[in-house]
Formats: C-alpha cells, structure tokens, sequence
C-alpha cells in the first residue's frame, strides 16, 4: 500500500480503461478503414465476397471520382494516339476515354465554403451574443436564452417546407448565401450557449482592469475576453463545423446546381455507369479531410472544450 | 493629479447598503488612506470612484467636476485591485505596457520600455519581466499589478490592500517606495489597508468606513489620539485597545461606561493591584498580559523586564479614553 495514490489509477485500473478504449476505437474506425480501402480499389475487388482484406491498390475510383467517361470499343481505342497522362492510361485500360470533368470539384468547393461560412458566422454572432447574455442586464434574459435553445429541441427537418417556400419565395434556393444562412440559424443556438459557458468562467476582473486602463468595452472583449476564450471559440467552431459540413437533408432538399454540397453529390455518382463503389468511397474519404485537417489543427483546445465545466483554469 | 471628492454617495446591493452617503475629499496631493473591517465599503468607495459602479445617489466630483457620465477610461484613474488581475494571457512586460499601450495614452515604443524597466526596477520584478503572468508567486502578481497602475500618471490612484501578500520585509520595502513615488510626483493616493503601520506611516489623511458610514476623517494623528467613538478607536493601536467598564477605576465622567486605555494610557507602580498572566517578548517591545478584577489587559513594558506571571503590579489609567453607552466618546 505504500504507493497509494487517490488520483493515480492503478495499473489494473488503466489495463481495463486501455483495453475498452482499444476496443472501442477498433469498432468506430473499421467503417472508416473500409471507406478508405474501398476508394483504392477496382471495381470488381470493391464488391467481391468474401470481402479482400489485401488487394492491388489502383486509383481508379479517385479518377472515376473527378471524371466522366464513355465507353468506347477496343478498335477506337486502338486507333486513338496513347494517352497523354496517368489518369487517361488508367480509364484507357477500363475500355473508355474521359468525356470531361465531373462536377466534384465544383460540389467539393460549395461544401468549404458553405461549411466554414456558416461556421464563421455561427462563431462570430454566437460569441458577441453570448458575451451580452454573460455580461449584461438583458430584460428577460432567461426566457430569451430558453428561447435561442428551444430552436433545437426539434429536429430542424421537421421545420423543412416553410423553410423550402420562404426560400423560393425570397430567391435564396440554390444559393450559398441561402445555405450559409440557414447552416447558421441551426448552429447559432449550440454556439450561444457553449460559448456563454466559456464567458461565464472568465473573471469580470479581467475586463474592468482594462476598462480602468484606459480601453472602451469593445476593446476589453477583444483584447482580453477573446484570447481567453478561445478554447471555447476552437470547439464551438469544430460543432459547428462538423454539423454543416455532414448535413445531408437541406442540402438535398434545396440545392441541385450552383450551390450544391459534396453529401448529396456523392450518391449521385452511384448511378453514374453502374455501381462505381471506389468512386463513392474515394468521394468519402476527400470529403473527411477537411473536417479531419481542423480537428487535427485545434484538438488541443477541443479536448480542453469537451471538459470544461471540470478543473480549467 | 488631481483632488476627488465623494458627495453622499450612496451604493446598495439588493438589500446590503455597501456605502451610505459618504462625502468625503481627497486633497490634490494627498495620500488618504480607508480602515474599516471586512464589508464595510472601502472597495465599493474605490469601485465609485473609478466608475466601476455607479452610485445610487450622490455625486463623484474629480477637479470639482462631477464624472458620472464618464467611463473608467476617461476618468484617468489608476486601480490595483484586491484580487490581483493579470490579465493570464500575457507576459509581465505586457501586462505592464497594457495601459500604455491603451487608446488613451498611446505611448510610443521606446517610452513603454523604459517606463516598464523602470518601475519594474522599483517593484524587484526585472528578472521577471519575460515570464507569463500566470507562472508568478502570488506576491509577484501583486507586484505586477501595482506596476501596472504605477507606469501611468492618473488622475489618482486607487489601491485596494496593494501589500497584503507580500513579506514583511518586501511590504516594508515598498511602503516606502509607494510613499516616496507618492511624495516626488505629488501624486493622489486612496489607499485601502489593515495594517496600522502602513495606515499611520504613508497617510497624509485617514478615513474610517463603518458599515458604510464615513465616521471619521482625518490627520492619523487625530484619529489615534482624538477618535470620536470606541469604534474608530479599536480600528488603531498594537496592541489594541483595551476596553473596560468605567467604574473599575474610579474619576469616570458622567454618562461614562466604558474606558479604552492604550498602553501609553497605563501608569504602572500606583494604582489598582493587577495579577501578570503571560509576559510576551517581541524583540523590539514586551507585552504584559495582565488580569485586573477577572478584566484582561495587554500593555506595554520594559524590554527587558523581570516580571513573570504571578507577579503583581500597580495600574492607574492616565488620560484614558471614555464613550458613552453608545459608543461615542465623551472624554
Ligand atoms: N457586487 C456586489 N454584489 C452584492 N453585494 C456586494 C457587491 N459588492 C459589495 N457588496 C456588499 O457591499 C458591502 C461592502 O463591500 P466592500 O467590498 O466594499 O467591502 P470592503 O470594505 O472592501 O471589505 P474587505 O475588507 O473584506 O475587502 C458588503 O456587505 C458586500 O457584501
Ligand atoms: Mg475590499
């Protein structure tokens, strides 16, 4: 017993913690594993059973992913000059030739800039709010902080044809303002009181030894409220982040052209000449990285959002 | 710098009356220092004037001109706060620059490294000038933010128990640092603290809260020797003032019915029989705990005295304080 600590768990302790948690990960990134084996594989290998655990490694389906194709007979390919680049090689050897660009780029660049505008904005009013909801006398303020959190205790789909007709009516269908729009009026109430929380732990002290310093309240949030509470800004921006970036249902229900996301567009791609399973799967797995990137990139204050509440000083 | 004056002021929160028509001025120049025990509103009054709360009624007047409708920045005061507050995200240099660096003042560059060398030099914190707020003692923080109302020039400076951390020695230092920085620049100077050496060496005035109630203001002088109640009285003296029943000894006034007597207040040799209970060696003073008619008293004696416990000696008030049954003095 001499070793006896209250806090440092036994080694019994962290074998048992390490074995669930192994155990844990290996059940939530198989998926994942899958998606991401699936995208380098050929058509055929992607559907056989038992399914291939070692298979030759091909970038067909991330080609497949970023072009269209015709199918041509072997005499025309025959006759056609070789082919100019690896990718052309690659359709070459499947008996067709690229028709043109498919729409992914395009697709894959709505989703970055719907998801990050969203989020941005989702941020920026929710941390100026929250900081008025803390630090104010707001009449009313219980009923108006239940009121921004009630806007969720509904699945936002439920609400879908008033906000498909106001959306036609106001000419914001298809639009990436539109969709920016309404990413953000989801996430606002999440942002608001996730960041209220951060704010409230932030000692009033701070700001009116600033105001006595000579700055105005503005400058006192920005200088000295914000840098501390960017932990809670990281992580309310990954929420945020990872909610219009995976939203699937709005994005079918209102975009089709111009400002169409990546999730619906990647189903699209089955139809596209059979079951192009490698494509989808490589469509997949380019779309995780970003939200990946910027997790990777602000995990350290993420880990310290999801705790807060506990000892954070 | 400059002359700021409380004119009934008055703050409450909910139903605590933190200050009840206080009117008081502080001279241009001086160095006023406030006593009062835990809650009596010593912090709401520098709060006030800084224009971190504003009075329910009353008036704040800085240079005869009344500043309710200004903000703490256009007010151009200076605060070191009870809970010390470095802003965490910053170095100390920054922390001292920060108000420097305001939209007020603007300081140029090379300007805030020398006055931030400078009064880093005076608070012992240059070797720590490049270290992160919030890695300091607590001692070091206090300091930091003393230094951060130092580097300016207000209007007045507040300092709300800007010492309580430190060590004797280091606090010894430095009251006689702050209080020559005071004397050279003829600065202004509200000063909250509870310690009687800083109160009666630095202040120029001294004002004493009670509940909220200004009850007395001015010389340390005046109030150590002329306190108007058995509460300002018990605020000054080490040690403190012993309180009896006036009739123990004899020659009380009328209405009389408690006498305070300080240990310069006692004759020993003639007078009542006391019994010695504890002699305590200090070093630099003796203290004699005595017994006089089941009533204790703490006194004052020769360094290097031979009495002990069980011995007896003769006491006899001399020029004693006397309060009525309220607590007002009368004598
Ligand atoms: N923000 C506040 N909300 C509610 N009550 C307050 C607030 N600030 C002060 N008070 C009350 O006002 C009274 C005076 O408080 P104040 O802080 O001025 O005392 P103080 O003299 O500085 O005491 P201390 O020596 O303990 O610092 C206390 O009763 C306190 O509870
Ligand atoms: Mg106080």
């Amino acid at each position: 017993m001499s070793s006896y600590s209250i806090t440092a768990p036994s080694s019994r302790q962290k074998w048992i913690a390490g074995t669930i948690v192994i155990l844990y990960a290996l059940i939530t990134i198989t998926p994942l594993v899958w998606i991401i084996a699936t995208g380098f594989k050929s058509g055929p290998d992607s559907i056989s059973y038992p399914p291939k655990v070692l298979f030759q490694p091909t970038l067909e389906g991330y080609v497949n992913l970023f072009t269209t194709r015709t199918r041509a007979n072997a005499e025309d390919l025959a006759a056609m000059p070789p082919p100019e680049t690896w990718y052309e090689q690659v359709v070459r050897d499947n008996g067709m030739v690229i028709a043109g660009p498919s729409r992914y780029g395009e697709r894959f660049l709505n989703s970055v800039i719907i998801g990050f505008g969203s989020t941005f904005l989702s941020v920026f009013l929710g941390t100026l709010a929250a900081y008025a909801f803390s630090r104010f006398k707001i009449p009313l303020k219980d009923d108006l902080l239940f009121f921004i959190l009630s806007t969720r205790m509904m699945p936002p789909i439920a609400v879908a044809i008033p906000i498909f007709l106001m959306f036609r009516t106001l000419g914001l269908s298809d639009t990436h303002l539109g969709m920016i729009l309404l990413y953000t009026a989801v996430n606002i109430s999440l942002a608001v009181w996730l960041l209220k929380g951060f704010i409230d732990e932030i000692p009033r002290e701070y700001e009116e030894a600033a105001l006595i310093d000579g700055y105005t309240r503005f400058q006192a949030f920005y200088k000295v409220v914000l840098p501390q509470a960017a932990t809670g800004i990281a992580s309310t921006a990954i929420f945020c982040l990872i909610f219009a970036w995976n939203e699937y249902a709005f994005a079918v229900l209102l975009t089709s052209g111009t400002a169409q996301t990546a999730p619906p567009f990647i189903p699209t791609i089955i139809g596209v000449g059979g079951k192009d399973w490698p494509a989808v799967a490589a469509g997949a797995t380019l779309f995780l990285l970003p939200v990946m990137v910027f997790t990777i990139l602000l995990r350290k204050h993420l880990l310290r959002g999801i705790t807060f509440g506990a000892v954070r000083k | 710098m400059a002359e700021v004056s409380l004119r009934k002021a008055s703050k409450s929160f909910g139903k605590d009356i933190a200050l009840a028509d206080v009117t008081m001025t502080v001279p241009d120049g001086s160095f006023v220092v406030l006593l009062g025990p835990t809650g009596a509103g010593k912090t709401t009054t520098l709060r006030l004037i800084s224009g971190l709360e504003r009075p329910d009624s009353g008036d704040i007047l800085i240079n005869g001109r009344s500043v309710l409708g200004a903000t703490p920045a256009q007010r151009d005061v200076a605060m070191v706060f009870q809970q010390y507050s470095l802003y965490p995200h910053m170095s100390v240099r920054d922390n001292l620059a920060f108000p420097l660096r305001s939209p007020i003042l603007k300081t140029p560059e090379d300007e805030i490294r020398r006055k931030v060398a400078e009064v880093a030099e005076v608070l012992r914190i240059s070797g720590k000038l490049d270290n992160k707020a919030t890695t300091l003692s607590g001692g070091e923080m206090q300091r930091v933010s003393i230094g951060r109302a130092l580097v300016r020039n207000p209007s007045i400076y507040l300092m709300d128990e800007p010492l309580s951390s430190l060590d004797a020695k280091l606090r010894a230092d430095l009251r006689v640092e702050l209080k020559s920085i005071q004397a050279d620049l003829g600065a202004t100077f509200l000063y909250v603290t509870h310690d009687q050496i800083e109160a009666m060496t630095m202040a120029t005035h001294i004002g004493v809260l009670d509940r909220g109630r200004l009850v007395q203001f001015g010389s340390p002088r005046d109030i150590y020797e002329n306190p108007v109640s058995l509460y300002v009285a018990s605020r000054l003296g080490i040690p403190r003032l012993n309180v009896l029943p006036a009739s123990v000894f004899g020659g009380a006034p009328y209405g009389a019915m408690t006498i305070g007597l300080r240990p310069e207040h006692i004759s020993q040799g003639v007078g009542k029989p006391a019994s010695v209970t504890r002699v305590e060696h200090l070093g630099d003073q003796t203290r004699l705990h005595l017994s006089l008619e089941g009533h204790d008293i703490v006194t004052l004696t020769d360094v290097h005295t031979g009495l002990e416990p069980g011995d007896h000696i003769a006491i006899q008030p001399h020029n004693p304080l006397f309060f009525d049954a309220g607590g007002a003095r009368i004598a």
